[in-house]
């Protein structure tokens, strides 16, 4: 038996170094990027600020969840070493740190190493960043996707967000013009028009993501409907794919998902249903059935809260991006399978967006429970009892992203319906 | 070709018990040739200085006294786990089952911290922390200890098993205590009020956990080796014949074994949540009940051989992540280090316990003179001492 075991343990750590050795290739290739930052790198330790010949006089640190292979990480680390390149300052990242007590020790060790500004990118680094942030009041701490910077009250702790549900809704009209191309063409008819989401929570970010999504395609596709269904989960392959499955099969005609990984972009290839992607395209893998993928892109976020601390001057408590500043982005519309006209039609929409003329959650836009709304008091300040603290609708819309920049529409409108609540 | 056909080219047999300056020779002789290799591949794929890159490894575990503490908190908790599944190894009852024990033990404490944060003063808040964490990890190790005992079942899988049971209570009672809605986390437990925390000893909030452990080192090591419980549970881990033959009650040693087991693992979920992270995810052992068993065997069960061992793990891990930060290396490249460093220095167990023979080439081939050798390894019954040259030859020559 302990023979047996002995074997067997060191059989598995043979089938880990063959494992490792495989991503090493990976490694390897992106090593001639890594060149240059390694060349300056090494000198670390000490933590007075080196200076950099051409750039700001700061450090940078970032902590990330996971690493370049999730993409919702590679995004933030690709525009992080974006912000810094452009800057020319020098930064450290520490990815794979888990949303506990290592994101503090991560962030108190980059204060070690000198960082004079230290972002981090999942919304569970939030509390031990503003752990951080009491201990540190000299450094600056920027926090992406939370909620809390406005109540917290510290003048060092930051949060981020983009208005993401502009790209959604963007990404939700190119679905629209599909969907009136397939009623043309016969394959469906108009009542047929239902759409397929998969969310990971019943998160108001996801929320937010999902209505924006569907408003856009109805605003070209009056007929268009929606099922969501929840994976309970950030990043859940097979749930995903089953997810984007079960919705095809129920008789979704197109699919779009918020959650991570390749599940629902390939159960859609597989099928051979349309699907609108997130975080970056995903044409190379999907090439028949990609149309449009929206991501947010934090490099103008990250430049403008380098530049602000490395002169002095203050970082906004809650920073919105927007397609105005670059930071919610569109990727190139995959011809093959998008409708005709889909890329002109998305800079129409575009621009009466950013003129203001549209607004993506107008409130005569949707009904919920039947009803138009004029008033909604959101849980915009964080709270364990999620008590309704603001009137976010005024002026004939839902205000979203402006009380905090984190998303906070959660209502449940008609033309969606939730195949399951549980997550 | 060969004149005699029934003798293998290499053959092995089981050695005695070597002296420990031998044994530890053979283990510092493969982390050698293990940095070598590793120093190989480094300079191949990544075209980097292998010393700058080890230096890298010394300063992520070393580099500044935080990096220090922290270290010492992490082989704190590492070794907090080996030592409770220890006892149930040593009597071959493999509790694989640590990774959902330390989460119950992890629910059972942010459960007190969440209900009755704002009731209990301090210290009794604390204390129905503890408690109930030692239950729930005891209960998680004793229902699989039950039907051992009772039906003979497989415990390894059955352990496991449990490990995803644990793992979606705790998903659930996420959910439950979520904060905001729908975001699937709970986030720190009680940061205004910090009840139910565990305090800072002498303003480190580290060096309570680490006291904690060593004294649990101690107490562990002489419960194993100088009680008669410990007697008892090598005995069964020996032979449950034998241990019925002399008296000893199998199952009820295999239950006590594993209360005392699950409810070590409890106690690490308490430090986790009450200690460090003051909160509460499905990740909060992050796979360290597993690396426990690797530190367990690797220290062959003894409780201050454990720390050597843990150190290493901790500290190569340490060390992987500095790696990637300062070179913009992939995390997986620190893990592939850890696995060549971690592949040697099991192999080399296999040296420690086996030694190879060679076969005596025959007069023919003799004239390729590599004669003197084989002086030293002769057939059936020779000495250790004698062994002991060639032995080495071959523990580097096979590395």
């Amino acid at each position: 038996m302990k023979k047996t075991l002995a074997i067997l343990l060191t059989l598995v750590l043979a089938m880990g170094v063959l494992a490792g050795c495989g991503s090493s290739g990976s490694s390897a290739a992106s090593s001639d990027t890594q060149k240059e930052e390694t060349a300056e790198a090494p000198a670390e330790g000490a933590a007075e600020g080196a200076e950099t010949a051409e750039g700001l006089n700061i450090k940078v640190g970032f902590i990330t969840l996971h690493d370049e292979n999730s993409t919702y990480d590679l995004n933030f680390i690709n525009a992080a070493k974006a912000a810094c390149e452009q800057l020319g300052v020098e930064y450290l990242i520490r990815t794979n740190i888990p949303e506990g007590q290592e994101c503090y020790d991560a962030a108190a060790d980059l204060v070690d190493a000198g960082c004079g500004i230290i972002f981090a990118d999942s919304f569970g680094h939030e509390d031990f960043m503003i752990q951080a942030a009491k201990e540190f009041p000299d450094v600056q701490f920027c926090h992406s996707t939370g909620t809390k910077a406005h109540t917290e009250g510290l003048p060092n702790y930051h949060n981020a967000f983009a208005s993401i549900y502009e790209g959604r809704y963007l990404a939700g009209v190119a679905a629209g013009m599909k969907l009136n191309e397939m009623i043309e063409a016969g394959e469906i008819t108009a009542d047929q028009a239902k759409m397929g989401y998969v969310g990971a929570f019943t998160y108001a970010e996801v929320i937010s993501g999902y209505t924006s999504f569907f408003l856009g395609a109805r605003s070209v596709c009056p007929t268009a409907t929606m099922e969501v269904t929840f994976t309970g989960s950030w990043y859940d392959e097979t749930a995903e794919k089953e997810g984007a499955t079960t919705l095809i099969n129920d008789g979704c005609v197109l699919i779009s998902q918020h959650a991570d990984s390749m599940g629902a972009p390939t159960a859609c290839e597989n099928a051979g249903v349309p699907n609108v992607s997130y975080n970056g395209s995903t044409v190379s893998a999907c090439p028949n059935t990609f149309i449009v993928s929206s991501r947010i892109d934090w490099t103008p976020y990250y430049v403008y809260a380098i530049t602000n601390a490395a002169g002095g001057e203050a970082i906004d408590t809650d920073w919105t991006g927007t397609i105005g500043t670059g930071s919610v982005v569109l990727t190139e519309v995959n011809e093959q399978a998008a409708a005709a006209g889909t890329v002109e039609k998305i800079e129409e929409v575009k621009a009466a967006l950013e003129a203001g003329t549209t607004h993506v959650f107008d409130a005569a836009a949707f009904t919920v429970g039947g009803e138009a709304l004029t008033s909604y008091m959101a849980d915009v300040d964080t709270d364990a009892a999620y008590e309704a603290d603001t009137e976010v609708i005024s002026d004939g819309y839902f205000h979203e992203s402006e009380y905090r920049s984190a998303p906070y529409f959660d209502l449940r409108i008609d033309g969606i319906t939730l195949l399951d609540e549980k997550y | 070709m060969h004149n005699n056909p029934k003798e293998p080219l290499i053959h092995m047999t089981r050695r005695g018990a070597l002296p420990w300056y031998r044994a530890w020779g053979i283990r510092l002789l493969a982390i050698a040739a293990a940095l070598l290799v590793c120093a190989l591949i480094t300079t191949i794929t990544t075209g980097l200085n292998p010393l700058a890159v080890y230096a890298t490894m010394f300063s992520g575990a070393f580099g500044t006294a935080r990096r220090t503490w922290i270290l010492g908190q992490d082989v704190a908790i590492l070794l907090c786990i080996s030592l409770a599944l220890t006892p149930a190894f040593r009597m071959h009852f493999w509790n694989l089952g640590g990774e959902g024990q330390i989460l119950m033990g992890a629910l059972a404490t942010a459960s007190c911290m969440i209900l009755f944060g704002e009731t209990l003063p301090g210290p009794l808040l604390i204390l129905a922390s503890i408690v109930t964490a030692l239950a729930a990890g005891a209960v998680w190790a004793l229902i699989p200890a039950l039907c051992k005992a009772k039906w003979n079942t497989n415990e390894t899988l059955f352990t496991l098993m449990m490990n995803y049971v644990a793992t979606q209570l705790v998903a659930y009672f996420v959910i439950v205590w979520e904060v905001p809605k729908g975001s699937g986390k709970i986030g720190i437990i009680n940061q205004s009020t910090e009840a139910g925390w565990l305090p800072v000893l002498a303003g480190n909030r580290y060096l309570l956990n680490i006291l904690v452990v060593a004294f649990l080192t101690v107490a562990m090591y002489v419960y194993l080796t100088y009680s008669k419980h410990g007697y008892e549970i090598s005995v069964v881990g020996e032979s449950e014949a034998t241990a019925r033959y002399v008296g000893i009650k199998v199952p009820k040693t295999i239950i006590r074994t594993l209360l005392l087991s699950g409810a070590i693992c409890g106690l690490t979920g308490f430090l986790l949540v009450a200690g460090t992270n003051h909160t509460l995810t499905t990740t909060l052992a992050g796979g360290q009940g597993f690396t426990a068993v690797m530190v367990a065997w690797l220290a062959k069960f003894n409780p201050l051989h454990m720390v050597i061992s843990s150190f290493l793990l901790v500290f190569l891990s340490r060390g992987a992540g500095e790696i990637s930060t300062i070179y913009g290396l992939n995390q997986s490249y620190g893990d592939i280090l850890t696995g060549i460093i971690l592949f040697f220095i099991i192999g080399s167990e296999f040296f420690i316990s086996y030694r190879l023979h060679f076969r005596r080439p025959h007069r023919k081939d003799a004239a390729q003179g590599s004669a003197p050798e084989q002086k030293s390894a002769p057939e059936q019954t020779g000495t250790q001492e004698q062994g002991g040259k060639s032995e080495k030859g071959e523990v580097t020559a096979d590395v």
